[in-house]
Parts: structure tokens; C-alpha cells; sequence
């Protein structure tokens, strides 16, 4: 059993673990991601990793509850455990093995979208930790949506939130946050590193191309197994078909083929939504997904 | 006494009963039935049945124990050779091994070889009679990537010779190909393929799970920081090939690999598990190995119409005789010397249909198989909602990527001697890794016969 040393409520429907897995805190970089399951029954599901302790062996995930798999994923409390949880899964965040000199120059943005700011939030610690700092937009629907803001300020040496309803910081999504930066701040940008909704991650990209700014995205499609077995995960990048769990999961958003990926993600929704009516129900039944499709 | 030169028949499911279930489809010999069959051995002083094993079983002495009555003793003269009997009765291609040399054969049927070893391991099971540990221990470690055949064989080979084994597997369950890719209706999970798994580790084997090599930690690292003085890579090839065709990422199409596990390892076709499948209303496979009829099979015991859409003819399917007379009996439609060029897309991203034209064959190609020519204007649309590519795997290249001195070939296969030995010192792989997609035996003779080269590398370090 891999033991929940820590659980943290972020939102009604996010939620922050610390996870005893001591051979995937050893090895995972920035960008890799985990597949956590529950009990025999459940299903893989893959996160993106959030943080990491070395020293004391745990992994931090962080997952919305928006599937059967993940409501059951949130209601497990410290003490409990996963049966299994396997990685690092992916490759790690390009800017870890960037030449430092290349960093150094460097104005890098990201961006995130709802549940996504965990996966960019140990990129940002990460290249505080070794000498970079670097601006971050936050976005959601409203200021409830709204996660890891305090963490993140640690790190980042700007940190900008945008509501689609004003309730928070900047009222206009992160796109409209971007133009801000960019057209009335002054601001210069080498590298945008986006992770969120698809949808989001689209926009942003077709936003950056148009200004011009090379563009890093993370995808999170449905997967199984995790290590190139499958094939479930596979995405068009660049006209060419590649696997997320061994490729990426992050790619050039100048080059995915997003509306070909969102269609994938729909793949099992109806299966999903029939589970989530069973699970609220209170039995436990088939669903889909890999419940971190993000603030939807 | 029943005629000599005829095998004794085998109960199965009946077909239309079993193509709306997972349960097994052959139900194996009674007691009677394999003492009768076991009488039509010759026990011949030369036995040809054993050149014919990739792990050498004493096919006459196992079968002489059985006429006896003495099913105890057969369990132990088979399970000197093999770690998993239970399995090898069910999947190995016995008509192209043991079965094809055997000199009944002549005249006759062959002994059928390979019910008479399920029914001795099934025995073994139902009766709790299992594999003896090592006395003593030698107190060298062995690493074993991987817990399909190839893993386990060597393990439990190493096991036996005192050696202290850890399994390291990738996915949440062990078992490889025979946890998630051979179907329940030929390999029951939880009997067969669990006991034959814990009569491992009653070896004293360790299974760890979970653990990806290559990424959760690397064979440098066993050696070098865990301690393991050899490693032996059982890492199959698992790695699906798609065709490169228009419209292959529309949602609908799936790897057989994605479909199998879906439903083998994640038991989609099971309601208490969270997986879910696409089930399909009409589905095509494209492929014609024993793969292809897995996943034809599971998509009509989910309730789709299947076919199996392969480029060559009959007599070229790769698959078993018997696994493609039991998908026709099923009802299983084989459109043959057909060949996908397109899959057709609706606008919600879903399959709609798969574009084919119709072969005819040409000369023999580089594989001694006739190979298929396109038949000019003979384009046709199959109507379908779902397709399978089943066109074979290819190993990962996780490990040797990882592994510094590990030579690996164009096909990604891990380069080994016949022993086993890889480029890396104290190294040895075997099976798929090795050899790209074959059997389960072969990959167990592999595991066999490396765990004796792991055995002679270390006694003399």
C-alpha cells in the first residue's frame, strides 16, 4: 500500500495528497507524471506530479474530483493508501536539462489553468531553486477555482490570478491576461509554458503563435498503462502520431493537434457521466476519464 | 478400450453458450479421460515429442507416471522443467511442437500432449500439491525484469538453485502477456494464471510491482546501489504497431493491446470494475495472429459483430488452427485478402466506417508467405464502428535506452547470445525482448536457458 501521509482540501472538488512512494520521490523530475489506483476494482489514473520530498520518500498529486475513480480517489483520508502508484511516467520538463546559460536569458511565462496549476507549479520551484525567475498567470472561472496561489508566490516572482467573472485578480480569462502582459505591461516573453484544459491550452497556443512566443503545453489524455503499451494516449503533434506517456506528456503548442485531442477525451464521457449518476447513487460502477481533465 | 490411433476428445463450451461469456472454453480431460488418453503413448526409447519442447519436459516420463495413476509424481517430473504447466497446457502451440513430432502422429492423432499437462497442473492446483523450494540459499541476488513467461520461468529456475530472485514488474499485477493480454475464455486469471504465480514465490521469488525499469530505477542502479550481482530482462515486446493510415486516431480505433488490457488486466467486461470499453456494435480486427483472434473474440463475447480482416489468405494466418476454428465456430466473420487503406471519420470524431481493397497473391516474399498485391479497383467500405489494429509488437525501448552498454538491434530487440548473455557484463534477456513478438513456451525456454548461463556466470565469479 502507498500511504496518504497528508491530505489537504484546495477547493470543494480539488484536493492535495502526500503520498508515500519513496522509488517514484527518488527518481521524478518536473513535468513527469504518476498513475495512482485505488483498490483491484479502480482505475489507473494518471497525475501529474505536483511536488516532491526525496528525503522523506513522499510524491504530492493533486486531483479534481469530477469521475467515479476520482470521488473515490477523495474520499480516502491520511492513514489510507493507494494500492498501487507507479513511475515517474514521461519525460521531464525540457527546461530541466536546458543549458543554464540558455536559462538564464530566459523570460518564461506559464500559465495555468485550474487543476493544471499543479503541474506547473514544481517547474516554477524548480527553476526558483536553481537561479530563474519567472511570471505566472493562474486562471479559473472564479476565485473559489483558484489553487496553490500562496505556494506559487513563494516561488515566482510575479504571480498573476485572472477570473472569467472578476471575483479574483484580473477579470478576463488567461488569454486575456497574456495580451495584458504583453501589449499595456511591457512585457517580453521567450518561452510560454501552458498547462490546463485543453481548451485552454489551444487558445493560449494559438495566442502565442500569433505573438510569436515559442509555446510548451502538457497533455493528459486517457491513458492505461502508462509506458507505451497502449496506445490510447497517441496525439497528433506536427502532423506526426506520437504517445503522451512516452513522448510527452509536454509538446509544442504550436504543433498539437488540439481539436483531434479534445475529441479524444470524449471518448468514454458518456460511460462517465452514467457512473457519476450511479456513484451518487452510492454504488460503484463503470466510468471514464482520467479525472484531471482539468477546471471544466 | 477405445481405438488407439484416435485421441481422446476434449469437452468444450458449447459455441453459442460461450460467445456471451469469459469462462474457459475448453473444459480439459477428467481423471478417465486422461488415464485413457495417457495409454495411447508408445513411450518411445527416442522421444521426438521432447526435441519438440522448447524446455525439453520429459514428455514420456510424465505421461508413464499418469498411466500409473500417479498424477503427484507426473506434477513433479513436469514442474523439473517448467514453471508454469497450467499455462503452457493451454496456450502452447502443441500441434507445431511436442504434438508434431510425435510418432503416433504417423498413423493416428497425435497424443494431445497438452491436455494431458493441463489436466496434471490443474490436479496439481485442485489438490494443493506444489513446486519444492531450494534447501539452502547462496545468498546471490538476482534481478528478473518483467513477471511474464520469460521472468518467470528464469526466476523460478534461479530460485530453485538457491539464488534470492526479486521480480521487478511494471504494471499493478504480474503475469505479463498472461495477465493482460491472453483472454480469461483461454487463461483463467484467477485460478490458473494466480497459482501458477504463487507457486513462484513459494519458490521464494519476490514480486515487486510497480516498478518500471528505466524509469522508477535503472538496471545500473540494481547493480550498482541494491546489490543484484546479475540481471535478466524479461521485458517482452509490448510496444503496438498501427498502420499509418488516414483517420487511425479517430475514436474508435484501438490498439489490440489497449482492448485486451482493458479487459484482461482491468476486467472491463466485469461490471464491479471501474475500466470502461468501447464495446462496439460492429467491430473489425485487422490482423490475423493469435492476438487478432483474442481481441475478435473479446469484442463478441462484449456482444459486437467481429471480423477479422486480414491481407493475406487462410492458409497464411499466423494464428493457432485451433484458436481461428473456434473464432469461426463463435461466429467470427473472416473478410480474408482484404486490406485496410482508410478509416472513415464522422464529424464527432468517431469511426464510420473502414475503407479496404481486396489482395490477391503474388510470390513468395522474405518470410516464405506469399505476399498480398492489391487488386485494382476493387476498393470497397466496410461497415463498421469500431476497428482493432492487431498488427504485432515490438519491444520497449524503456530499458535498453537506459542502460548504458546494452546493445539493442534495428528492430529495438535486445542483442543476446543463444545463452542468453547480452553486451553488458552480468546482463543476460530473453524472450520477446530478445526475439520481437513470439510464444509464451519460446520465451520460457529463453527464461530456462539463461537462468542456467545466469547460474554458470555466477559460480564462477
Amino acid at each position: 500500500m502507498y500511504k496518504i501521509v497528508k491530505k489537504e482540501q484546495l477547493t470543494d472538488s480539488i484536493f492535495l495528497m502526500d503520498v508515500e512512494a519513496p522509488r517514484v520521490a527518488k527518481k521524478c523530475y518536473p513535468g513527469q507524471f504518476i498513475i495512482v489506483k485505488t483498490d483491484e476494482k479502480g482505475e489507473r489514473i494518471p497525475l501529474t506530479i505536483c511536488d516532491y520530498n526525496r528525503e522523506a520518500g513522499t510524491v504530492t498529486i493533486v486531483a479534481q474530483m469530477i469521475g467515479a475513480s476520482t470521488m473515490q480517489m477523495g474520499r480516502l483520508e491520511v492513514g489510507e493508501g493507494f494500492q498501487d502508484f507507479v513511475g515517474p511516467l514521461g519525460c521531464p520538463s525540457e527546461l530541466i536539462h536546458e543549458d543554464p546559460e540558455v536559462l538564464k536569458k530566459m523570460n518564461i511565462l506559464f500559465v495555468a489553468g485550474g487543476v493544471g496549476t499543479a503541474p506547473v507549479y514544481p517547474q516554477v520551484k524548480w527553476m526558483k531553486e536553481h537561479g530563474y525567475d519567472v511570471d505566472v498567470i493562474i486562471g479559473a472561472r472564479n476565485k473559489g477555482l483558484i489553487i496553490l496561489e500562496d505556494a506559487m508566490k513563494e516561488y515566482a516572482a510575479n504571480v498573476y490570478i485572472a477570473t472569467d467573472d472578476g471575483s479574483y485578480g484580473f477579470k478576463g480569462n488567461v488569454n486575456d491576461k497574456i495580451k495584458d502582459l504583453v501589449n499595456n505591461e511591457g512585457k517580453k516573453y521567450d518561452l510560454v509554458v501552458a498547462i490546463g484544459p485543453v481548451i485552454m491550452m489551444k487558445f493560449v497556443s494559438l495566442l502565442t503563435k500569433e505573438l510569436g512566443i515559442r509555446t510548451i503545453v502538457s497533455m493528459n489524455p486517457i491513458m492505461v498503462d502508462g509506458t507505451g503499451m497502449c496506445g490510447a494516449c497517441r496525439l497528433t503533434v506536427g502532423g506526426e502520431v506520437k504517445f503522451a506517456c512516452v513522448d510527452g506528456p509536454e509538446f509544442d503548442g504550436h504543433l498539437v493537434d488540439f481539436d483531434e485531442s479534445m475529441k479524444r477525451q470524449q471518448l468514454y464521457k458518456t460511460e462517465e457521466g452514467r457512473a457519476i449518476l450511479r456513484e451518487k447513487e452510492g454504488a460503484t460502477h463503470k466510468n471514464g476519464g482520467c479525472g484531471c481533465g482539468g477546471d471544466k | 478400450m477405445a481405438d488407439p490411433m484416435t485421441r481422446i476428445p476434449v469437452a468444450e463450451q458449447d459455441p453459442k453458450v460461450r460467445a456471451t461469456n469469459f469462462e474457459e472454453v475448453c473444459l480439459g480431460y477428467s481423471k478417465e479421460e486422461a488415464m485413457e488418453e495417457a495409454t495411447r503413448c508408445l513411450k518411445c526409447k527416442n522421444p521426438q515429442c521432447r526435441q519438440g519442447c522448447p524446455v525439453s519436459i520429459d514428455i514420456p516420463g510424465f505421461i508413464s507416471k499418469l498411466q500409473e495413476g500417479d498424477i503427484k509424481e507426473a506434477y513433479f517430473t513436469i514442474s523439473k522443467y517448467s514453471a508454469l504447466p497450467a499455462v503452457c497446457g493451454r496456450v502452447c502451440p502443441q500441434e507445431s511442437q511436442c504434438e508434431a513430432k510425435c510418432v503416433r502422429g504417423i498413423k493416428g492423432d497425435a497424443i494431445s500432449i497438452g491436455k494431458l499437462e493441463r489436466f496434471v497442473a490443474d490436479w496439481a492446483r485442485e489438490n494443493n500439491v506444489k513446486p519444492v523450494a531450494a534447501d539452502e540459499k547462496n545468498g546471490k541476488k538476482v534481478a528478473v525484469i518483467g513477471s511474464g513467461p520469460a521472468g518467470l520461468t528464469c526466476a523460478g529456475d534461479l530460485a530453485k538453485l538457491g539464488y534470492d530472485v526479486t521480480i521487478f514488474e511494471a504494471l499493478h499485477k504480474a503475469g505479463g502477456v498472461l495477465s493482460y493480454g491472453i483472454p480469461e475464455f483461454r487463461l483463467p486469471k484467477n485460478t490458473v494464471v494466480a497459482s501458477e504465480i504463487e507457486n513462484v514465490r513459494a519458490l521464494g521469488v519476490k514480486i515487486e510491482t510497480n516498478v518500471i525499469i528505466g524509469k522508477s530505477t535503472t538496471i545500473d542502479e540494481l547493480m550498482d546501489e541494491e546489490g543484484f550481482d546479475a540481471v535478466f530482462i524479461g521485458s517482452g515486446a509490448g510496444l503496438p504497431r498501427f498502420m499509418g493510415i488516414p483517420g487511425e486516431n479517430a475514436n474508435g480505433v484501438f490498439s489490440a493491446n489497449e482492448y485486451l488490457t482493458r479487459s484482461n488486466l482491468m476486467k472491463a467486461f466485469d461490471d464491479s470494475y471501474a475500466t470502461p470499453i468501447v464495446a462496439g456494435k460492429k467491430v473489425a480486427v485487422v490482423g490475423g495472429g493469435n492476438v487478432a483472434m483474442d481481441a475478435a473474440r473479446t469484442a463478441l463475447r462484449l456482444g459486437a459483430e467481429v471480423h477479422i480482416v486480414y491481407r493475406r489468405g487462410e492458409e497464411e494466418l499466423p494464428a493457432r488452427v485451433e484458436e481461428v476454428h473456434h473464432a469461426k465456430e463463435e461466429g467470427i466473420i473472416f473478410n480474408l485478402l482484404t486490406n485496410p487503406t482508410e478509416i472513415l471519420v464522422g464529424e464527432d470524431g468517431c469511426v464510420t466506417g473502414m475503407k479496404c481493397v481486396e489482395m490477391e497473391l503474388g510470390e513468395p516474399d522474405e518470410s516464405g508467405r506469399r505476399s498480398p498485391v492489391v487488386k485494382e479497383g476493387s476498393d470497397f467500405v466496410l461497415d463498421v464502428d469500431t476497428v482493432i489494429m492487431s498488427l504485432g509488437t515490438s519491444p520497449n525501448p524503456l530499458i535498453s535506452s537506459t542502460t548504458k552498454g546494452l546493445e539493442t538491434n534495428r528492430r529495438k530487440c535486445i542483442v543476446a547470445e543463444d545463452n542468453g548473455a547480452t553486451t553488458k557484463d552480468g546482463v543476460f534477456a530473453g524472450g520477446d525482448a530478445v526475439t520481437g513478438a513470439a510464444t509464451v513456451i519460446l520465451a520460457m525456454g529463453a527464461g530456462k536457458t539463461a537462468a542456467q548461463a545466469i547460474d554458470e556466470y555466477l559460480q564462477g565469479k
